[in-house]
């Protein structure tokens, strides 16, 4: 049961880990990062059933802080679209050395 | 009391007899000049802003109205060269008159305070140095300098000769420099000087000496270039800096030297703890010597150090008279003394002193022989008397020494004022007919005596008495210095030991002859200079005869003093077959200071010749002076002289090998400069520095590039991020994962 909930919690984080190093569109990159969360998460409650409950208080915390980083993150994406009208990765690269 | 002496310091012990007199006042000495030159320095920048650049260059030659500039100083190149460098309107400095009143007070103040310490010393005849103690200067580890003066007959007899000769060349200097631009910086200079000077002879130990040393070095370079607009000059002066470089250096390795083997530089430790520390002819004492003579020939233009001297005549005249004659290059002979008690367990080094004073004696007088400017035969006859002196402290005459130093300090500064004098007289009639004549020529003058008696007299003083014509007083003192070698070589500590070889007595009787054919020639050459300046037809020039004339008075007057001295100063130290004045004063009142040496190098027998041989030395010095003057007028024609303008007869080999100066100067630029200049040009500018400058770059290219290539990373795309992201945690975790 644990390894049947490991392997798809893993499968689920990859997925996360492509789409943010495959797509372009920062709103996809971010739905990929909250899968990525998620895959933890997922971890996380499946741990929780055999060392008890700390994993499922760090559950709590993760989805917390990924509601204020997601409310952050729209945020921020929707002033670089009002600014450059596009929010496409590679058009976005200011800090470049 | 304003500071703690040593024996107050020492608690228990009696204080010292100086203590409670006017010797508490010894720290004012030095400060008097240094005050001055602060006034004056003030001016200087002060009134410059408001009168215009105090550089000669900057002033035009406008006019005939303008009166006559600086004169004369160039001791380098011809009359046109001087004249074009020096020819400046008649600018008084707005503060001039404020200048000459400081200037001279200053150290006129300076000499009666010297006085009046003089009359307490003689009072008190004390036994041992008075020793004022200002502060801790150097305390490092083991090291402990203390910032001290120490007043001692020594001291005291140097302190008087700098004061007043130095007094009376300030005064000298208020007419000769009187229409300078650079009036008040002169007079700071020459302040600054005697600060100087007064800290070297009253340093309690090396290092406070050695800051007067330096001090006067400095002041030596920057009256040499003092008119700095002209190259010559200012190359003069970076010479005399250079080669006096030489010489510190053996000065501070002779300090260290002694820190590192007896641990203490003060000279009253040094000389409680030698003995003992330093075995007698020892290599180390003997090692410490011979740096200290190192620092000695460089200040006091002995061989191989001496020709910088020469050179330094640039200056103004009165800075010849006063520190390239009378003060500054006796220091070496001074500090030879002050450290006699190594000089005397050092009979190798102290004939190595003897040997270079008569080889630099005879040598220097050879040359003398064969110049034309009177500054230049000057400047030979100094480095030739300043021989003499190392002659005697090398034979452990160090009363001797410092007699001729008190005596030359006379008629050397007599000499070269008078010269000023002529230079001035000179300089003025050549400016008046703007003529580019050379003002310092000899071949220019010739019967300048009816011109200017007051002078020729005085100059006459001077010669008789530097020649040693009995009675004057280069006499007694160069009298004194070849009996009391001649003693020397007869019996003692010297005359026991070997120098390279060659027994200690044998020597010493080589150098009494060496000195004897110099005091020939010092005759001879004096004479000549008097002769083609003063005697004969005038040759300056059928216009400029007539406007040849006297010095005013404020220049005169100083000669005058200067006169006296030089004929009664002998009698300072009256030998005692010649009861005339209370014999052997000076002697006597050295005796605290220099008797333990001389006792060392004498073991214990009389200091001097016995009266019965001393008056057979004295005649035969007498006859070889008088013979010098004699032969000098009877060979020389002034007559036959034709003015520098007009072509010259031929010289002889000899005489052209000495008009040269033996090509000494052009000998140490092949030998040391053009190496030195071609060594630092091609390896260390080109070598060394080439590749310290490649090295340097070379770094920065490396850090440019590292820069470079760590600035392409950020390539600001967040993908490139990630993946950084993401391939770092696969081989973080890949490491992990291998290492379980």
């Amino acid at each position: 049961m644990l390894a049947d909930a490991l392997f798809f919690s893993a499968v689920l984080f990859a997925i996360g880990v492509v789409g943010v190093l495959t797509r372009r569109n920062a709103i996809i990159i971010f739905m990929s990062v909250e899968l990525m969360l998620n895959a933890v998460n997922l971890t996380f409650v499946a741990f929780a059933q055999v060392y008890g409950y700390a994993g499922q208080v760090f559950v709590v915390f993760v989805m917390t802080v990924a509601a204020a980083e997601a409310a952050v993150g729209l945020a921020i994406i929707i002033s670089i679209f009002r600014h450059r009208h596009t929010v496409n990765l590679t058009d976005i690269n200011l800090l470049k050395g | 009391m304003l500071f703690q002496t040593a024996a107050a310091v020492a608690g228990g012990a009696a204080p010292h007899p100086l203590s409670g007199t006017a010797a508490d006042w010894v720290w004012a000495l030095p400060l008097l000049p240094l005050l001055g030159f602060v006034l004056n320095g003030a001016l200087a920048i002060f009134g410059s802003a408001k009168a215009g650049p105090a550089d000669p260059s900057a002033g035009s030659h406008d006019g005939p109205d303008a009166a006559h500039g600086v004169p004369g100083g160039n001791g380098q190149d011809d009359g046109a060269h001087a004249d074009a460098a020096h020819a400046v309107p008649s600018q008084r400095h707005p503060y001039a008159w404020l200048v000459s009143v400081i200037g001279p007070l200053v150290v006129i103040a300076a000499f009666a305070l010297a006085c009046m310490i003089c009359v307490a010393m003689i009072a008190a005849q004390p036994t041992t140095p008075f020793i004022q103690r200002y502060f801790s200067w150097m305390p490092v580890g083991d090291l402990s300098i203390d910032a001290a003066f120490q007043l001692d007959q020594l001291s005291m007899v140097i302190v008087l000769v700098i004061t007043g000769v130095g007094a009376l060349i300030h005064i000298f200097s208020v007419g000769y420099m009187r229409d300078d631009p650079g009036y008040p910086r002169y007079f700071s200079y020459l302040n600054l000087f005697v600060f100087f000077m007064l800290v070297l002879v009253l340093g309690a130990n090396l290092p406070v000496t050695f800051v007067g040393w330096e001090g006067v070095g400095l002041c030596s370079y920057l009256l040499i270039g003092f008119w700095f607009s002209d190259r010559a000059n200012a190359d003069a002066g970076k010479k005399a800096f250079i080669a006096n470089r030489v010489g510190d250096f053996g000065f501070m390795i002779a300090m260290f030297l002694l820190f590192a083997n007896i641990g203490t530089l003060q000279y009253t430790e040094i000389a409680a703890a030698a003995p003992a520390a330093l075995p007698a002819g020892g290599a180390l004492v003997t090692t410490v010597c011979l740096f200290l003579l190192l620092g000695c020939t460089g200040k006091s233009a002995q061989i191989p150090l001496y020709v910088w001297l020469p050179d330094a005549m640039a200056g103004p005249t009165p800075v010849s008279a006063l520190i390239h004659a009378a003060t500054m290059v006796t220091a070496g002979v001074y500090l030879v003394v002050r450290t006699s008690m190594l000089f005397s367990i050092a009979p190798a080094a102290s004939l190595t002193v003897c040997v270079i004073g008569a080889v630099t004696a005879l040598f220097a007088a050879t040359i003398g022989l064969k110049q034309w400017d009177i500054k230049k035969v000057l400047a030979y006859s100094t480095i030739s008397q300043l021989g003499f002196m190392f002659v005697a402290v090398g034979a452990g005459a160090y009363v001797a020494g410092i007699f001729h130093l008190v005596t030359h300090a006379f008629f050397k500064a007599l000499l070269f004022l008078g010269a000023g004098s002529v230079i001035y007289a000179m300089h003025a009639a050549y400016h008046e007919t703007h003529s580019h004549e050379d003002a310092q020529d000899m071949r220019n003058m010739g019967g300048l005596r009816t011109a200017m008696p007051v002078t020729w007299i005085l100059m006459w003083i001077a010669t008789l008495a530097i020649a040693g014509v009995p009675l004057f007083a280069g006499f007694f003192s160069k009298d004194e210095i070849l009996g009391t070698v001649f003693a020397r070589a007869q019996g003692s500590a010297l005359s026991d030991a070997s120098w390279l070889g060659i027994p200690g007595g044998a020597l010493l009787y080589g150098v009494y002859g060496i000195c004897l054919v110099a005091a020939f020639l010092t005759a001879v050459y004096m004479t000549r200079l008097m002769l083609y300046t003063f005697h004969g037809p005038n040759r300056t020039g059928d216009a400029e005869h007539s406007l040849l004339r006297e010095a005013p008075a404020v220049m005169t007057l100083p000669l005058v003093v200067l006169g006296v001295l030089s004929a009664a100063g002998g009698f300072l130290n009256d030998p005692s077959f010649l009861p005339i004045a209370p014999a052997d004063m000076l002697g006597r009142w050295l005796e605290p200071v220099v008797g333990p040496a001389t006792q060392q190098i004498t073991r214990g027998g009389p200091a001097e010749a016995d009266p019965r041989l001393s008056a057979i030395l004295a005649t035969v010095a007498s006859v070889v002076a008088l013979a010098g003057i004699l032969v000098a007028l009877l060979r020389l024609k002034p007559a036959a002289l034709r003015p520098a303008r007009e072509p010259q007869p031929a010289e002889s080999k000899v005489e052209s090998l000495l008009s040269h100066k033996y090509y000494v100067d052009e000998a140490y630029d092949r030998a040391i400069v053009t190496p030195t200049v071609v060594f630092s040009r091609n390896i260390l500018w080109r070598g060394v520095d080439g590749l310290i400058d490649g090295l340097v770059n070379l770094t920065a290219l490396i850090s440019r590039w590292l820069g470079d290539s760590g600035s392409a990373a950020q390539t600001g795309e967040t993908g490139t991020y990630a993946w950084a992201l993401v391939l770092g945690v696969v081989i973080v975790l890949g490491t992990v994962a291998l290492r379980i």
